[in-house]
Protein backbone atom coordinates (compact mmCIF):
# COMPACT_ATOMS: atom_id res chain seq x y z
CA UNK A 1 0.00 0.00 0.00
CA UNK A 2 0.96 4.03 -0.60
CA UNK A 3 2.23 5.54 2.88
CA UNK A 4 2.47 9.38 3.65
CA UNK A 5 6.00 9.20 5.05
CA UNK A 6 6.47 12.81 5.68
CA UNK A 7 5.80 16.73 5.03
CA UNK A 8 7.39 19.16 3.42
CA UNK A 9 6.99 22.88 4.13
CA UNK A 10 8.79 25.28 2.16
CA UNK A 11 8.29 29.23 0.64
CA UNK A 12 8.37 29.37 -2.98
CA UNK A 13 9.55 33.00 -3.99
CA UNK A 14 10.66 33.45 -7.49
CA UNK A 15 13.83 35.16 -6.93
CA UNK A 16 15.33 31.71 -4.78
CA UNK A 17 14.79 29.56 -8.26
CA UNK A 18 16.34 32.58 -9.95
CA UNK A 19 19.46 33.08 -7.69
CA UNK A 20 20.02 29.07 -8.42
CA UNK A 21 19.43 29.25 -12.44
CA UNK A 22 22.13 32.19 -12.65
CA UNK A 23 24.43 30.89 -9.84
CA UNK A 24 24.28 33.13 -7.62
CA UNK A 25 23.73 31.11 -4.59
CA UNK A 26 26.93 31.97 -3.28
CA UNK A 27 26.62 35.49 -3.52
CA UNK A 28 26.18 37.68 -0.06
CA UNK A 29 22.96 38.12 -0.13
CA UNK A 30 22.27 34.61 -1.00
CA UNK A 31 24.80 32.70 0.83
CA UNK A 32 23.14 32.74 4.27
CA UNK A 33 19.30 31.21 2.56
CA UNK A 34 21.02 28.42 0.83
CA UNK A 35 23.22 27.32 3.74
CA UNK A 36 19.73 27.01 5.80
CA UNK A 37 18.71 24.70 2.92
CA UNK A 38 21.19 22.43 2.99
CA UNK A 39 20.36 20.11 6.15
CA UNK A 40 16.67 20.23 4.31
CA UNK A 41 18.65 18.76 1.32
CA UNK A 42 20.78 16.14 3.17
CA UNK A 43 17.53 15.05 4.48
CA UNK A 44 16.02 14.82 0.98
CA UNK A 45 19.04 13.17 -0.61
CA UNK A 46 18.54 10.45 2.09
CA UNK A 47 15.09 10.30 2.10
CA UNK A 48 13.70 10.67 -1.73
CA UNK A 49 10.01 9.39 -1.82
CA UNK A 50 8.55 7.89 -5.00
CA UNK A 51 6.27 10.85 -5.53
CA UNK A 52 5.09 14.40 -3.91
CA UNK A 53 2.05 15.60 -3.62
CA UNK A 54 2.95 18.52 -4.52
CA UNK A 55 0.68 21.58 -2.77
CA UNK A 56 0.82 24.77 -4.42
CA UNK A 57 -0.88 27.96 -5.96
CA UNK A 58 -0.86 29.53 -9.87
CA UNK A 59 0.31 32.83 -10.11
CA UNK A 60 -1.79 33.80 -13.08
CA UNK A 61 0.69 31.52 -15.43
CA UNK A 62 -1.98 28.10 -15.92
CA UNK A 63 -5.20 29.57 -15.24
CA UNK A 64 -6.17 32.94 -16.24
CA UNK A 65 -9.15 34.86 -15.17
CA UNK A 66 -11.60 32.84 -17.53
CA UNK A 67 -11.67 30.01 -14.79
CA UNK A 68 -10.28 29.69 -11.43
CA UNK A 69 -10.64 26.92 -9.64
CA UNK A 70 -10.49 26.79 -6.06
CA UNK A 71 -8.81 23.34 -5.87
CA UNK A 72 -7.37 21.56 -9.12
CA UNK A 73 -5.59 18.44 -8.90
CA UNK A 74 -2.89 17.60 -11.74
CA UNK A 75 -4.02 14.33 -13.91
CA UNK A 76 -0.98 14.33 -16.35
CA UNK A 77 2.15 12.39 -16.93
CA UNK A 78 4.08 15.93 -17.20
CA UNK A 79 3.91 19.32 -16.92
CA UNK A 80 6.29 21.75 -18.78
CA UNK A 81 7.66 24.91 -16.60
CA UNK A 82 5.65 27.92 -17.75
CA UNK A 83 6.62 31.26 -19.17
CA UNK A 84 5.98 33.78 -16.19
CA UNK A 85 7.33 36.62 -18.60
CA UNK A 86 11.08 36.19 -18.38
CA UNK A 87 11.26 33.39 -20.23
CA UNK A 88 10.87 29.45 -18.94
CA UNK A 89 12.94 28.35 -15.89
CA UNK A 90 15.87 26.24 -17.22
CA UNK A 91 14.85 23.25 -14.97
CA UNK A 92 13.14 19.57 -16.43
CA UNK A 93 9.82 18.84 -16.83
CA UNK A 94 7.89 17.66 -14.24
CA UNK A 95 6.85 13.90 -14.67
CA UNK A 96 3.70 13.55 -13.07
CA UNK A 97 1.75 10.44 -11.48
CA UNK A 98 -1.88 10.06 -13.88
CA UNK A 99 -2.61 6.46 -11.74
CA UNK A 100 -1.88 8.09 -8.72
CA UNK A 101 -3.76 11.24 -9.46
CA UNK A 102 -6.86 9.34 -10.65
CA UNK A 103 -7.31 7.99 -7.21
CA UNK A 104 -7.03 10.82 -5.51
CA UNK A 105 -9.20 12.07 -7.25
CA UNK A 106 -11.72 9.39 -7.26
CA UNK A 107 -11.25 9.30 -3.06
CA UNK A 108 -11.11 13.24 -2.47
CA UNK A 109 -14.16 14.10 -4.64
CA UNK A 110 -16.30 11.09 -3.48
CA UNK A 111 -15.79 12.40 0.41
CA UNK A 112 -17.36 15.63 -1.09
CA UNK A 113 -14.24 17.98 -2.13
CA UNK A 114 -15.22 19.37 -5.54
CA UNK A 115 -11.49 19.19 -6.77
CA UNK A 116 -11.21 20.46 -10.79
CA UNK A 117 -9.60 17.89 -12.88
CA UNK A 118 -6.81 19.04 -15.26
CA UNK A 119 -4.99 17.02 -17.74
CA UNK A 120 -3.16 20.22 -19.32
CA UNK A 121 -1.66 22.81 -17.25
CA UNK A 122 2.06 24.90 -17.18
CA UNK A 123 3.35 24.83 -13.70
CA UNK A 124 4.97 28.15 -12.40
CA UNK A 125 7.69 28.62 -9.96
CA UNK A 126 4.85 27.32 -7.28
CA UNK A 127 5.79 24.06 -8.36
CA UNK A 128 9.53 24.49 -9.38
CA UNK A 129 10.95 26.01 -6.61
CA UNK A 130 10.47 23.84 -4.10
CA UNK A 131 11.89 21.31 -6.07
CA UNK A 132 14.73 23.17 -6.97
CA UNK A 133 14.97 23.90 -3.03
CA UNK A 134 14.85 20.55 -2.13
CA UNK A 135 16.36 18.75 -5.14
CA UNK A 136 19.46 21.21 -6.29
CA UNK A 137 19.55 20.99 -9.96
CA UNK A 138 19.22 17.35 -11.20
CA UNK A 139 18.92 16.47 -15.01
CA UNK A 140 16.05 15.17 -14.09
CA UNK A 141 13.88 15.45 -11.08
CA UNK A 142 14.05 12.21 -8.63
CA UNK A 143 10.41 11.67 -7.92
CA UNK A 144 7.03 11.92 -9.90
CA UNK A 145 4.64 14.87 -8.99
CA UNK A 146 1.08 14.83 -8.56
CA UNK A 147 0.28 18.77 -8.32
CA UNK A 148 -2.46 19.94 -5.94
CA UNK A 149 -3.30 23.69 -7.22
CA UNK A 150 -5.28 26.04 -4.42
CA UNK A 151 -6.62 29.28 -5.80
CA UNK A 152 -5.25 32.01 -2.94
CA UNK A 153 -5.08 34.88 -5.43
CA UNK A 154 -8.73 35.61 -6.36
CA UNK A 155 -11.01 36.44 -3.10
CA UNK A 156 -13.00 34.43 -2.03
CA UNK A 157 -10.17 31.79 -1.10
CA UNK A 158 -10.63 28.07 0.68
CA UNK A 159 -10.56 28.95 4.55
CA UNK A 160 -7.48 27.18 6.81
CA UNK A 161 -10.07 24.88 8.05
CA UNK A 162 -10.98 23.49 4.77
CA UNK A 163 -7.36 23.20 3.48
CA UNK A 164 -6.63 20.85 6.82
CA UNK A 165 -9.68 18.79 5.65
CA UNK A 166 -8.55 18.47 2.24
CA UNK A 167 -5.23 17.18 3.71
CA UNK A 168 -7.05 14.16 5.90
CA UNK A 169 -9.03 12.97 2.59
CA UNK A 170 -5.73 13.22 0.72
CA UNK A 171 -4.45 10.92 3.63
CA UNK A 172 -7.38 8.35 3.07
CA UNK A 173 -6.44 8.43 -0.49
CA UNK A 174 -2.61 7.64 -0.52
CA UNK A 175 -3.24 5.23 2.00
CA UNK A 176 -5.95 2.99 0.10
CA UNK A 177 -3.53 3.04 -3.35
CA UNK A 178 -2.88 -0.20 -3.61
CA UNK A 179 0.96 0.04 -5.20
CA UNK A 180 3.78 0.31 -2.61
CA UNK A 181 4.47 4.01 -2.98
CA UNK A 182 6.34 6.15 -0.62
CA UNK A 183 4.39 9.61 -0.66
CA UNK A 184 5.77 12.85 0.76
CA UNK A 185 2.88 16.26 0.37
CA UNK A 186 4.54 19.50 0.17
CA UNK A 187 2.38 22.55 1.57
CA UNK A 188 4.29 25.70 0.04
CA UNK A 189 4.14 29.64 -0.36
CA UNK A 190 4.19 32.49 2.25
CA UNK A 191 5.81 33.11 4.53
CA UNK A 192 4.49 37.22 5.50
CA UNK A 193 5.06 39.01 2.75
CA UNK A 194 3.04 42.13 0.16
CA UNK A 195 3.62 42.36 -3.26
CA UNK A 196 1.47 45.59 -3.60
CA UNK A 197 0.32 48.93 -2.56
CA UNK A 198 1.96 51.25 -0.43
CA UNK A 199 2.08 48.37 2.37
CA UNK A 200 4.50 46.47 0.20
CA UNK A 201 7.22 44.82 1.87
CA UNK A 202 5.30 44.01 5.15
CA UNK A 203 7.45 41.21 7.45
CA UNK A 204 6.07 40.16 10.06
CA UNK A 205 8.35 38.17 12.02
CA UNK A 206 7.12 37.41 15.09
CA UNK A 207 3.81 36.25 13.74
CA UNK A 208 6.08 33.87 11.03
CA UNK A 209 7.41 32.43 14.31
CA UNK A 210 4.65 31.53 15.86
CA UNK A 211 2.74 29.90 13.02
CA UNK A 212 5.65 27.55 12.41
CA UNK A 213 5.27 26.88 15.96
CA UNK A 214 1.75 26.30 15.72
CA UNK A 215 1.15 24.53 12.25
CA UNK A 216 3.38 21.72 13.98
CA UNK A 217 1.78 22.02 17.91
CA UNK A 218 -1.46 23.43 17.14
CA UNK A 219 -2.58 22.34 13.63
CA UNK A 220 -6.33 22.77 14.42
CA UNK A 221 -5.96 26.14 15.96
CA UNK A 222 -4.24 27.40 13.20
CA UNK A 223 -6.91 26.34 11.38
CA UNK A 224 -9.63 28.04 12.57
CA UNK A 225 -7.54 31.48 11.78
CA UNK A 226 -9.09 33.76 9.73
CA UNK A 227 -8.29 34.98 6.52
CA UNK A 228 -8.45 38.43 7.62
CA UNK A 229 -5.87 37.84 10.09
CA UNK A 230 -3.10 36.22 7.10
CA UNK A 231 -3.58 39.53 5.10
CA UNK A 232 -3.64 42.09 8.16
CA UNK A 233 -0.71 40.45 9.76
CA UNK A 234 1.39 38.72 7.28
CA UNK A 235 0.44 40.49 4.39
CA UNK A 236 -2.16 40.28 0.84
CA UNK A 237 0.33 37.12 -0.42
CA UNK A 238 0.94 35.99 3.13
CA UNK A 239 -2.25 34.38 2.73
CA UNK A 240 -0.79 31.66 0.52
CA UNK A 241 0.67 29.74 4.08
CA UNK A 242 -3.11 28.22 4.17
CA UNK A 243 -1.66 25.63 1.76
CA UNK A 244 0.55 24.68 4.47
CA UNK A 245 -2.98 23.50 6.25
CA UNK A 246 -3.13 20.80 3.45
CA UNK A 247 0.30 19.35 4.05
CA UNK A 248 -0.21 19.00 7.88
CA UNK A 249 -3.74 17.45 7.60
CA UNK A 250 -2.28 14.57 5.63
CA UNK A 251 -0.11 13.65 8.90
CA UNK A 252 -0.96 10.76 11.21
CA UNK A 253 -2.09 12.90 14.34
CA UNK A 254 -4.98 14.30 12.46
CA UNK A 255 -6.12 10.81 11.69
CA UNK A 256 -5.77 10.19 15.53
CA UNK A 257 -2.07 8.50 14.98
CA UNK A 258 1.03 9.81 16.94
CA UNK A 259 2.34 13.17 16.66
CA UNK A 260 4.86 13.99 14.09
CA UNK A 261 8.65 14.69 14.55
CA UNK A 262 10.64 17.67 13.46
CA UNK A 263 13.45 16.83 11.64
CA UNK A 264 14.40 20.53 10.22
CA UNK A 265 12.91 24.40 10.80
CA UNK A 266 14.51 27.50 8.60
CA UNK A 267 13.03 31.10 8.72
CA UNK A 268 15.16 33.70 7.27
CA UNK A 269 14.76 37.11 5.88
CA UNK A 270 14.31 38.12 3.18
CA UNK A 271 14.31 36.31 -0.19
CA UNK A 272 13.39 39.38 -2.32
CA UNK A 273 10.29 40.73 -1.03
CA UNK A 274 9.69 37.53 1.12
CA UNK A 275 10.18 35.98 4.61
CA UNK A 276 11.93 32.38 4.02
CA UNK A 277 10.24 29.74 6.03
CA UNK A 278 11.06 25.40 5.79
CA UNK A 279 9.83 22.64 7.50
CA UNK A 280 10.04 19.04 7.43
CA UNK A 281 7.96 16.37 9.68
CA UNK A 282 8.21 13.02 9.57
CA UNK A 283 5.33 11.02 10.07
CA UNK A 284 3.76 8.71 12.97
CA UNK A 285 5.58 5.24 12.58
CA UNK A 286 1.95 3.26 11.62
CA UNK A 287 1.29 1.35 14.18
CA UNK A 288 2.63 -2.66 13.86
CA UNK A 289 -0.79 -4.61 12.53
CA UNK A 290 -2.03 -6.64 15.87
CA UNK A 291 -0.90 -9.78 16.31
CA UNK A 292 -4.33 -11.43 16.74
CA UNK A 293 -2.55 -15.16 17.51
CA UNK A 294 -1.59 -14.04 20.94
CA UNK A 295 -4.42 -14.95 23.43
CA UNK B 1 -26.61 41.91 2.49
CA UNK B 2 -23.66 43.23 1.16
CA UNK B 3 -20.82 40.91 0.80
CA UNK B 4 -18.63 40.75 3.52
CA UNK B 5 -15.04 42.18 3.21
CA UNK B 6 -13.47 42.91 6.61
CA UNK B 7 -10.46 43.33 4.73
CA UNK B 8 -11.18 46.82 4.22
CA UNK B 9 -9.87 48.78 6.91
CA UNK B 10 -6.10 47.34 6.40
CA UNK B 11 -4.06 50.21 4.89
CA UNK B 12 -2.36 50.72 1.68
CA UNK B 13 -3.67 47.15 0.34
CA UNK B 14 -6.05 46.52 -1.95
CA UNK B 15 -7.05 42.63 -1.73
CA UNK B 16 -8.08 40.85 -5.29
CA UNK B 17 -11.55 39.91 -4.82
CA UNK B 18 -14.51 39.24 -6.98
CA UNK B 19 -15.09 42.55 -7.62
CA UNK B 20 -12.18 43.54 -8.69
CA UNK B 21 -11.45 40.77 -10.58
CA UNK B 22 -14.72 42.15 -12.93
CA UNK B 23 -13.86 45.39 -12.63
CA UNK B 24 -10.04 44.07 -14.62
CA UNK B 25 -10.54 41.11 -16.31
CA UNK B 26 -9.26 42.65 -19.51
CA UNK B 27 -6.71 44.98 -17.74
CA UNK B 28 -5.77 41.32 -16.19
CA UNK B 29 -6.39 39.07 -19.51
CA UNK B 30 -3.86 41.34 -21.12
CA UNK B 31 -1.14 41.47 -19.19
CA UNK B 32 -1.97 37.78 -19.04
CA UNK B 33 -0.99 37.51 -22.83
CA UNK B 34 2.41 38.79 -22.59
CA UNK B 35 3.76 35.18 -21.22
CA UNK B 36 4.13 34.67 -24.86
CA UNK B 37 7.52 36.13 -26.61
CA UNK B 38 5.58 37.12 -29.43
CA UNK B 39 2.93 38.92 -28.16
CA UNK B 40 5.83 40.57 -25.31
CA UNK B 41 7.88 41.79 -28.88
CA UNK B 42 4.50 43.23 -30.69
CA UNK B 43 3.47 45.04 -27.39
CA UNK B 44 7.27 46.38 -26.90
CA UNK B 45 6.87 47.66 -31.00
CA UNK B 46 3.51 49.09 -30.46
CA UNK B 47 1.82 49.90 -27.05
CA UNK B 48 -0.73 51.20 -28.13
CA UNK B 49 -1.78 49.43 -31.04
CA UNK B 50 -1.27 46.54 -28.45
CA UNK B 51 -3.55 47.98 -26.06
CA UNK B 52 -6.20 48.93 -28.60
CA UNK B 53 -6.53 44.95 -29.35
CA UNK B 54 -8.20 45.07 -26.02
CA UNK B 55 -11.74 46.37 -24.66
CA UNK B 56 -10.07 48.12 -21.42
CA UNK B 57 -11.21 51.30 -20.08
CA UNK B 58 -9.28 54.76 -21.17
CA UNK B 59 -8.18 55.05 -17.52
CA UNK B 60 -6.83 51.24 -17.48
CA UNK B 61 -4.72 51.69 -20.57
CA UNK B 62 -3.47 54.69 -19.05
CA UNK B 63 -2.28 53.65 -16.24
CA UNK B 64 -0.19 50.62 -18.34
CA UNK B 65 1.64 52.86 -20.37
CA UNK B 66 2.34 55.16 -17.49
CA UNK B 67 3.49 52.04 -15.37
CA UNK B 68 1.19 53.34 -12.60
CA UNK B 69 0.93 49.99 -10.90
CA UNK B 70 -1.08 51.06 -7.65
CA UNK B 71 -3.38 52.74 -10.71
CA UNK B 72 -3.49 49.42 -12.09
CA UNK B 73 -4.35 47.38 -8.77
CA UNK B 74 -7.23 49.89 -8.03
CA UNK B 75 -8.43 49.35 -11.48
CA UNK B 76 -8.82 45.82 -11.14
CA UNK B 77 -5.08 44.88 -11.64
CA UNK B 78 -3.56 41.98 -9.87
CA UNK B 79 0.32 41.96 -9.11
CA UNK B 80 0.79 38.34 -10.53
CA UNK B 81 -1.06 39.24 -14.10
CA UNK B 82 0.34 42.28 -14.04
CA UNK B 83 4.04 41.23 -13.13
CA UNK B 84 4.25 39.89 -16.82
CA UNK B 85 4.08 43.84 -17.89
CA UNK B 86 6.78 44.30 -15.49
CA UNK B 87 8.87 41.63 -17.07
CA UNK B 88 8.24 42.79 -20.97
CA UNK B 89 9.96 45.76 -19.39
CA UNK B 90 12.65 43.32 -18.23
CA UNK B 91 12.25 44.57 -14.21
CA UNK B 92 12.14 42.20 -11.15
CA UNK B 93 9.76 41.41 -8.45
CA UNK B 94 11.50 44.26 -6.66
CA UNK B 95 11.78 46.64 -8.92
CA UNK B 96 8.10 46.10 -9.88
CA UNK B 97 6.64 45.89 -6.05
CA UNK B 98 8.96 49.01 -4.77
CA UNK B 99 7.41 51.18 -7.50
CA UNK B 100 3.95 50.87 -5.83
CA UNK B 101 5.84 52.72 -2.37
CA UNK B 102 7.82 55.46 -1.55
CA UNK B 103 10.67 53.87 -1.73
CA UNK B 104 13.18 53.31 -5.35
CA UNK B 105 14.35 50.04 -5.66
CA UNK B 106 17.60 50.37 -3.95
CA UNK B 107 15.97 51.55 -0.49
CA UNK B 108 13.68 48.94 -0.63
CA UNK B 109 15.90 45.96 -1.15
CA UNK B 110 17.92 47.63 1.80
CA UNK B 111 14.56 48.17 4.15
CA UNK B 112 14.09 43.81 3.56
CA UNK B 113 17.62 43.33 4.63
CA UNK B 114 16.71 45.24 7.63
CA UNK B 115 13.48 43.39 8.59
CA UNK B 116 10.96 44.42 5.66
CA UNK B 117 8.41 46.38 6.72
CA UNK B 118 7.13 46.84 10.51
CA UNK B 119 3.37 45.48 10.41
CA UNK B 120 3.12 47.96 13.71
CA UNK B 121 1.36 50.89 12.83
CA UNK B 122 0.28 49.31 9.08
CA UNK B 123 -2.49 46.94 10.41
CA UNK B 124 -6.01 49.52 10.06
CA UNK B 125 -6.39 52.33 8.48
CA UNK B 126 -7.04 54.82 11.12
CA UNK B 127 -3.57 53.92 11.95
CA UNK B 128 -2.22 55.91 8.10
CA UNK B 129 -4.51 59.28 8.83
CA UNK B 130 -2.66 62.31 8.94
CA UNK B 131 0.26 60.08 8.36
CA UNK B 132 0.24 60.39 4.37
Amino acid sequence: MAQITASVYTSHVPAIGVAMDLDKTSEPYYAPLFAGYEPAREWMAANTPDVVVLVFNDHANAFSLEMVPTFALGMSAQYEPADEGWGARPVPPVVGHPALSAHIAHSVIREDFDLTLVHDMPVDHGCTVPLSIMFGQPGAWPCAVVPLVVNVVQYPVPSGRRCLELGRALRRAVESYDEDLDVQVWGTGGMSHQLQGPRAGLINQPWDRQFLERIINDPEGQASVEHVEYVREAGSEGIELVMWLVARGAMADLAGGGAPTEVHRLYHVPASNTAVGQLILEDAPASPPRDDTQP
Amino acid sequence: MALDKPYLDIPGTTVFDTDQAAKGYHLNQFAMSLMKAANRERFTADEDAYLDEWPMTGEQKRAVRERDYNRMIELGGNIYFLAKIGATDGLNYVQIVSSMTTNDAAAHTEMMIGGGRSPDGNRYLHEWEGHR
